[in-house]
């Protein structure tokens, strides 16, 4: 059976992760291609990136650090951050990345998402999702309204309409974030993830707020993700991949438990 | 040398770095002369058949394929590669190269898992692969390995005596299948981890015969 994914996240601004991880050995990394192939090798079922270079020149930075991740790990990767078009998507695919998520570009031009699942397949294209709780209105339906430039622009735009309006455009997965739970670490925002889930065909990766293992459990039982993300949990030693995946396991989910050793050193 | 066959479809450059990491000389190719002329074949691809399969035929590489195939040659297929080896595909009723009698179907909807839970098109993500009979190529592989999926069709054999592993996903699916020097994999080896890359070692030295 299909397991669920737990997939960490890396915040990349001028090559380097904003973050970087204090492993409980304490030792800190701040280069992603080092953080990528530590959680390669900690069995991460999947690697995200997020540009926030401001910089003019940040697509050749990022351009290098996704050639340099694809030299050496192998499983998937997606970029996020500044993707406006056909050939910006072209060349991060070619660099090595598996999926592109785009976000606001999406909702500036939600053609990108069916020019980019025509040109290259539904399966690279993630619609990266900001989300916020609002007042039910003829307006917002749902009671979850699209938000851009970090949460502080509304754009009038249901959120559950617009995750299936980019499924039909030909998303092939969504990654779900609340502003709302996103670093209060209480848990993901468990009336948003199965609302989107249950209402698209395509799989939803759970966003924001994760600050147990249990809230990661939450994500896919009520909150019925297919995959979860997590951030600082991991960045900071709280847990290991591993032992977050023990511990769901021992909970009764099914997760990738065994991934061997590197045969490539 | 390996050829990785070029056909404008899916992600080779994947397949060309896993190769190089494990120390085997490759080229991306869709020169005829040179796919024949290679010691081993990889036939990758991500997509739709109808198109893989007029892009191989624009270069002359469903011939190519063939005699090789016919000659011995080891020849590894890939996700859309373990598809259109068969004979034909529900996906736009496209006719495929026929190396392997059957067909590539759809998975039905609505899929349910045997909990009952609703599952989603494509199968995405990772998943076990429950080894039927032994392959030479799958030396080293455990069953609790677990390996990368995206698909909405899957590779469906004629008879049972091509099917190497199965997977679970609502319904039992063949996600290798094999037939003399050919062998094919649903599932992206290049995207799989270690036990991804150890087939993709095996295959490189493997000499086509079971």
């Amino acid at each position: 059976m299909l397991s669920k994914r737990i997939i960490p996240c890396l915040d990349v601004r001028d090559g380097k992760t904003t973050k970087g991880i204090k492993f409980k050995e304490n030792v800190d990394i701040g280069d992603p291609v080092e953080m990528a192939r530590f959680y390669y090798e900690q069995g991460a079922d999947e690697i995200v990136f997020y540009d926030i270079t401001a910089s003019s020149d940040r697509r050749n930075i990022m351009i290098d650090v996704v050639r340099r991740v694809a030299e050496d790990i192998f499983i998937p990767f997606s970029v996020g951050g500044g993707i406006r078009n056909i050939e910006d998507m072209r060349e991060v695919l070619l660099a090595g990345a598996e999926k592109i998520s785009i976000n606001s570009e999406a909702i500036i031009n939600s053609k990108i998402i069916s020019e980019g699942a025509k040109a290259f397949g539904s399966q690279c294209i993630v619609l990266g999702m900001d989300v916020k709780k609002v007042e039910i209105s003829n307006k917002i339906p749902s009671g979850y309204e699209m938000v851009i430039h970090g949460g502080r622009t509304y754009t009038g735009i249901d959120a559950l309409a617009w995750a299936r309006e980019a499924e039909s455009l030909g998303a092939g997965e969504i990654c779900l974030n609340s502003i709302d739970a996103d670093g209060t670490k209480k848990g993901y925002e468990l009336s948003l993830t199965p609302l989107i889930s249950e209402n698209v065909n395509i799989p939803v990766i759970a966003s924001g707020g994760a600050g147990s293992i249990a809230h990661i459990y939450d994500a896919f039982t009520k909150g019925k993700a297919d995959a979860a993300l997590i951030a600082s949990i991991v960045h900071y030693g709280t847990y290991t991949i591993k032992e977050i995946k023990e511990e769901l396991h021992a909970r009764g989910v099914k997760v990738r438990r065994t991934w061997g050793k590197s045969l490539t050193g | 040398m390996i050829a990785i066959i070029d056909y404008k479809a899916g992600n080779l450059k994947s397949v060309e770095r896993a190769l190089k990491k494990l120390g085997f000389a490759c080229r991306i190719t869709h020169d005829r002369e040179e796919v024949l002329n290679s010691e081993r074949i990889i036939f990758p691809g991500v997509g739709a058949a109808g198109k893989a399969i007029a892009d191989l035929r624009h270069f002359g590489l469903d011939k190519a394929l063939t005699q090789a195939f016919k000659e011995g040659t080891p020849i590894l297929g890939i996700c859309l590669g373990a598809q259109i080896i068969l004979e034909k595909s529900e996906e736009n009723n496209t006719q495929c190269l026929g190396l392997v009698r059957g067909d590539v179907k759809r998975f039905p909807l609505p899929l349910f898992s045997f909990d009952n839970e609703r599952l989603k098109i494509p199968h995405m993500g990772w998943n076990g692969v429950h080894l039927v009979r032994r392959h030479p190529v799958l030396e080293g592989i455990r069953p609790q390995d677990e390996f990368y999926f995206v698909h909405s069709y899957y590779p469906m054999p004629a008879a049972d005596q091509y099917i190497i592993g199965t997977t679970d996903y609502g319904i039992e699916f063949p996600s290798i299948i094999g037939h003399k020097n050919l062998i094919a994999m649903q599932f992206h080896l290049e995207k799989s981890g270690p036990p991804g890359l150890r087939i993709l070692k095996n295959f490189c030295t493997w000499n086509g015969k079971i």
